[in-house]
């Protein structure tokens, strides 16, 4: 049944070699010279010599994207310049966070999106579908960091039941690390809901006029098994691809929220390095989100032959 | 009430209920200070950011500080005493210090610091300490410091991350990496890092001034957006927040859960012209110091100051403030004069508009005074096109000498010539515009070895006579220090410095 397993797996090797190079050109066209930042205010010019000398800046190009492959088929994925951490270190680190935050998130859209599409889709024109509508063209045109500021004021500024910002681990303690992600995971949430509802309202309605759905209704089967069992199992099919795609963009890191939130995870890590001209980070964490994000997309192939018997021949 | 009701009434309750406890209540008291940014290698050597230097106000303790009038006063070292010929500098040692790893801090130590800011590859302090040529323990509580020429700068960088002992056996053993784990002799010592959430340190037990230390923890955490900054502090989760925006200054004085304290910096937000750095200084601006005359006087930095800032910033035309001994009152800043201005430009025989590139780091409050600069000018003859720019690119632009106009803080030094000589000097680093005069060069020369102030103020008068009329820097204001904090943090003061002093701070239960 899985039988395109192995093949779609070879098909990473040369998908992820260009993604390397890609992530490697793409950063050198960044204006902005790293040493330049690095050196301070000061800005001395042994200084800046040095750091080119130390980070092998002065290299030739392809003489430095070797060097940074070699390592990362090593397992090194270099240090960062600012810090000196290794970027491997710092990846372990954010992976957690942004992990349970993009898991949260999903779990929110997930409860939130599909009852509200098929709620939608059955009771189609009704007042359950207008409301399940404003919600979703809410969620959708809200921005993520207004949403953000506007909770923070309601909830850690004015009643005072969560904590305005940052993170706590839940191995540190479980409580806190949800109160302290349960707002970001909200903003986060929301606008796939939003998305999800939207999606799974049309494939809904496609699935519930088809044939076998009447069929299955004239066999006189109970309501709910009929949307359940029959037409929810046929419009999951892009419900899952679009699934895996935002779940995919989430662990790439949510910028914004992190930022508002405060939550070191990926997206603040990014910005932080891009803004720093810190390369071996970019290139490391892009190289990790993009694997993750490849991997993602295979997972939710092998989901729809699970979902779909048709796939499985 | 239907049992389902209650249920959910009561859940919501409880959760409500656990969520507002989560603040926790210690034994311990844990003092939360919330910083712009977030900051890079703990490595006094290494260092070159602002909020690196306010987490080393609590764990690297340096020979000198300074204090509010920015006199020097000891911390590590007990006095100094520097020779006629201003060759070497004689530093004795405040005895019985510990570094945090229980070393003991000496004559050795200090001399080892000192040649690591000085040798190690990639080193930040090098140039600041440049003029050193030598470091020889004189007994386990004295170092002599043999300079290759008089540089009265020196105590100034003292009072810095180039003052700051690391201990050797910790710096040996480390190595470069000496910022992940470092170990000094400051009132607190460094507990962990976990990069952009948060930097801990605890009260060091073996303090050499322990009495001073009141706090037992303390956890610095990096949130970039000072509206959450804020709105952290009003919620509880920080006790101190710096670079507060200057239009928040209105609401925290309002709420009465928090607390104002400001200052102002060493430094200033100026305009870099472009005088001789490639093809662009090629315009009436940068060949002309009347125009550049006329173009400070098209601006009104009190009016700027106001439009933009709520007036809370410190309209100046010098490098350094009027409260540093070497302000030169005899040159005040020129009040606003369209009229002489548009004469100015017409003596130098030059058309209007003259159109200038306005290269402006992105950033709210830097493009509000940019467009306020722009509107002011224009009546002048003077075209500002403002080109917005990302900061690490807008650096390497400057370098290229890629902008007409420039708009660049400088975060100020206590010494004077940290904040013109880079800037003025014809092989200055952070000569962006590439202004060049051999005779203000020597001049520069002379007040880095004249140490008695006087004459070394003398000096600065005649670089103000030339930089101020004809040089490439506009100084348009020195910036507030802008700090809110809960009114349970007693005992906090303003250094010009900005840096967050932790030793006498109180947090009231």
């Amino acid at each position: 049944m899985l039988h395109f397993l192995p093949r779609r797996l070879l098909q990473l090797l040369p998908t992820l070699f260009l993604v390397s190079v890609l992530i490697f050109s793409l950063q050198q066209l960044l204006p902005g010279d790293p040493a330049l930042v690095m050196a301070g205010e000061e800005k001395d010019p042994e200084v800046i010599e040095q750091i080119r000398r130390q980070y092998h800046l002065d290299e030739p190009l392809p003489m430095q994207y070797g060097r940074w492959i070699a390592g990362v088929l090593q397992g090194d994925l270099g240090e960062s310049m600012r810090i000196k951490q290794p970027v491997a270190q710092l990846v372990v680190e954010k992976l957690p966070v942004t992990l349970q935050l993009a898991t949260m998130a999903m779990l929110i859209a997930l409860l939130i999106g599909i009852p509200a599409g098929i709620l939608s889709a059955v009771k189609k024109g009704s007042a359950w579908d207008v409301g399940a509508n404003v919600f979703a063209l809410w969620g959708l045109s809200t921005p993520n960091f207004w949403l953000g500021i506007m909770l923070i004021f309601l909830f850690s500024v004015k009643l005072g039941w969560l904590p305005a910002s940052g993170y706590v681990s839940p191995r540190e303690d479980l409580m806190q690390s949800l109160a302290t992600t349960i707002m970001p995971a909200f903003v986060l949430g929301n606008a796939i809901a939003a998305v999800l509802m939207r999606h799974t309202r049309s494939a809904m309605l496609q699935a519930m006029n088809a044939d076998y759905v009447r069929t299955a209704r004239a066999k006189g089967l109970y309501e709910p098994a009929v949307v359940l069992r029959h037409a929810l199992r046929n419009a999951l099919t892009p419900v899952i691809t679009l699934g895996a795609l935002e779940f995919g963009t989430l662990l790439s890191g949510a910028v914004l929220t992190e930022q508002v939130f405060s939550i070191p995870g990926f997206g603040k890590l990014i910005v932080d390095a891009v803004f720093n001209r810190d390369y071996a980070v970019v290139q490391g964490v892009v190289l990790v989100t993009a694997t993750v994000y490849i991997l993602l997309n295979l997972l939710a192939d092998v989901l729809y032959v699970m979902v779909n018997p048709r796939l499985r021949t | 009430m239907p049992l389902k009701s209650r249920l959910l009434k009561t859940s919501l309750l409880a959760l409500a209920l656990t969520c507002a406890g989560i603040a926790p209540a210690s034994a311990q008291s844990t003092l939360r200070i919330g910083l712009a940014e977030d900051p890079d290698l703990l490595d006094p050597t290494m260092a070159r950011t602002y909020v690196g230097r306010i987490v080393f106000a609590s764990i690297c303790d340096k020979l000198f500080d300074i204090d509010e009038k920015l006199n020097f006063v000891p911390q590590l070292a007990l006095s100094h005493q520097t020779s006629a010929d201003g060759k070497t500098v004689t530093i004795k040692l405040r005895p019985n210090v510990k570094f945090h790893d229980g070393e003991p801090f000496d004559a050795e130590a200090a001399k080892f610091s000192l040649e690591r800011h000085l040798t190690l590859p990639g080193s930040f302090r090098r140039a600041e300490i440049s003029p050193i040529d030598k470091v020889e323990v004189v007994d386990p509580l004295t170092v002599r410091i043999l300079l290759k020429a008089p540089f009265s700068p020196l105590m100034a960088q003292l009072t810095d991350r180039a003052g700051m002992m690391v201990s050797p056996k910790a710096a040996r053993a480390l190595g470069d990496k000496f910022g992940t784990a470092p170990v000094c002799a400051g009132p607190y010592k460094f507990v962990e890092r976990v990069a952009q959430d948060r930097i801990v340190v605890e009260r060091f037990p073996d303090y050499w001034d322990k009495s001073r230390v009141n706090i037992d923890r303390i956890v610095y955490r990096p949130i970039q957006d000072s509206t959450v900054r804020l709105a952290n502090l009003k919620s509880g989760q920080l006790d101190l927040l710096e670079r507060l925006l200057a239009t928040d200054i209105g609401e925290v004085k309002k709420d009465s859960r928090l607390r104002l304290a400001t200052g102002f910096e060493l430094g200033y937000q100026g305009v870099t012209m472009n005088v001789a750095n490639g093809e662009k200084a090629n315009n009436p601006l940068g060949k002309s110091a009347k125009v550049r005359q006329a173009f400070e006087l098209s601006i009104d930095r009190e009016a700027l100051d106001s439009v933009v800032f709520n007036g809370v910033q410190n309209p100046d035309n010098q490098w350094v403030t009027a409260t540093n001994p070497y302000y030169q009152s005899k040159f005040p800043m020129p009040k606003r004069d369209v009229a002489k201005a548009r004469a100015l430009i017409k003596e130098a025989g030059v058309a209007t508009p003259i159109v200038l590139d306005f290269m402006v780091p992105n950033n709210p409050e830097t493009k509000a005074v940019a467009e306020v600069m722009q509107s002011m000018a224009a009546e002048a003859g003077f075209e500002l096109k403002l080109r917005v720019t990302e900061f690490a690119t807008s650096l390497d632009e400057a370098e290229k000498g890629n902008f007409q106009l420039y708009l660049l803080a400088w975060s100020g030094r206590t010494d004077p010539d940290g904040n013109i000589f880079s800037f003025a000097s014809c092989k200055g680093p952070l000569n962006y515009g590439r202004y060049c005069d051999p005779a203000l060069d020597a001049l520069l020369e002379k007040a880095r070895t004249v140490t008695a102030q006087a004459e070394r103020k003398a000096i600065y008068e005649q670089v103000a006579a030339k930089w101020l009329t004809e040089g490439s820097v506009l100084y348009l204001y020195h910036r507030a220090l802008l700090f809110a904090h809960s009114p349970r943090l007693e005992g906090f003061k303003v250094l010009p410095d900005g840096l967050i002093r932790v030793t006498d701070l109180r947090l009231k239960p």
